[in-house]
């Protein structure tokens, strides 16, 4: 099993509160490993429906239909999963449907597999073109503020919110392992 | 391949007469002509019609069916826009959503850019796809009796129901209804959830 390095993954229990709190309903994912924790603690929450996707523009057409049927969502993916969502979002942007991602971030800080470089460098700018606002906390201590405030832009403010969890907060793919 | 003489259904046939039982169904209609078809039986407040996002109208039905477990919801779409989200058949059936149901009106072509042959023209059979992935309804109607015979199971069937309907690939008059996203989306929700729509 591919495991983290250097970092621990206790803010997974702090964002997976800040869920809660939001009320979200329906949790769709594409698994990244920096995910692996708030996917567990989702699936084993009473209130929470899980939903595995096969690709991760399947969560924006579900999490679009949610909200239209009155729950709130949110979609887990890896930064890579951000490109198969492109065309999906313009459904988004038009309609003005509440967004929330939040996104493990790969091909940046101290990235070991170059292939995760393009569409990791690419990610803030797509999303931006795409309407969706992006937040970016560089710590653990910043995530908390960043999540909680771009679940109140989003469901109070009705508007598409990704925040970026960095490497840095995520840490390193252990390949030796 | 399927020998079109086999084929006898009319697309807006077919779909006025599934739609004349809907009750208060909530209905997702995929881009382009199926939207014209629901359009052409009438619009509603309980309808919600992609005019992009192809791809997404199964998805954005189980979004809509998992958030409102006791209402049936139907989706009705296009065989171009069903196999642009094939992956999707999968997630759906392993969520299981006793009140979904998915309607393709394969006409074997991609109709809206000018009827370029689908895979479905070349055999693929996507009622096979999707019980293949766990949906425990999934048929193929060639026939005005199978189309009778289908429509109680797309509103009473524990879901999640899929049909693939056969129709003529012929090209009905375009009848548009509303498109701005805001629009629909406002009086969906308020058909749907009343007052906690401005949630
Ligand atoms: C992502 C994307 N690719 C291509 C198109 C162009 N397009 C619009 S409608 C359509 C065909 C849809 O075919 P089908 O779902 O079978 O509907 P029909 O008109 O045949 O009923 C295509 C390819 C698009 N709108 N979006
Ligand atoms: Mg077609």
């Amino acid at each position: 099993m591919p495991s983290l390095m250097n970092k621990e993954s206790g803010w997974s229990d702090e964002v997976f509160s800040v869920l809660q709190n939001m009320g979200i309903r329906q949790v769709a994912y594409v698994p990244d490993a920096g995910h692996a924790r708030i996917i567990e603690l989702c699936q084993s929450d009473s209130h929470m429906r899980a939903v595995s996707l096969t690709t991760e523009e399947e969560g924006v057409a579900l999490l679009a239909g949610a909200w239209l049927g009155g729950e709130r969502g949110v979609l887990l993916m890896q930064s890579s999963g951000v490109g198969n969502c492109i065309n999906m979002l313009a459904m988004i942007q038009e309609c003005r449907i509440p967004f929330l991602t939040l996104i493990a971030m790969r091909g940046e800080w101290g990235e070991f597999n170059p292939w995760q470089v393009p569409m990791g460098q690419a990610t803030g700018g797509l999303l931006r073109d795409m309407g969706v606002i992006v937040y970016r906390p560089d710590t653990t201590e910043q995530l908390m503020g960043a999540v909680n405030a771009a679940a109140q832009l989003a469901f109070a403010a009705n508007r598409a919110v990704a925040v970026l969890i960095s490497q840095q907060i995520i840490g390193f793919k252990n390949w030796q392992k | 391949m399927t020998p079109q003489d086999e084929i006898t259904l009319d697309r807006r046939e077919a779909v006025a007469r599934i739609l004349e039982d809907r009750g208060d169904a909530l209905l997702i209609t995929g881009l382009g002509s199926t939207t014209w078809d629901a359009a052409a039986v009438g619009d509603y407040p309980r309808n919600f019609y992609l005019w992009g996002a192809m791809g997404g109208a199964a998805l954005l039905g189980l979004g809509v069916a998992l958030a409102q477990p006791h209402r049936r919801v139907l989706v009705i779409t296009g065989d171009g826009e069903m196999l642009m989200g094939l992956g999707g058949l999968a997630t759906i059936a392993v969520q299981r959503p006793g009140n979904l149901s998915v309607v393709v009106i394969d006409n074997e072509s991609y109709g809206e850019t000018g009827m370029q042959k689908t895979h479905t023209h070349h055999g693929v059979d996507l009622a096979g796809l999707a019980a293949a992935a766990g949906f425990p309804t999934s048929r193929t109607i060639y026939s005005r009796g199978e189309l009778e015979e289908t429509v109680s199971l797309l509103y009473e069937a524990c879901g999640p129901v899929f049909a693939v309907v056969k129709v003529e690939a012929t090209v009905a008059p375009t009848v548009l209804p509303p498109r701005d996203g805001p629009y629909l989306r406002d009086r969906f929700r308020g058909a749907v959830l009343g007052d906690g729509a401005s949630e």
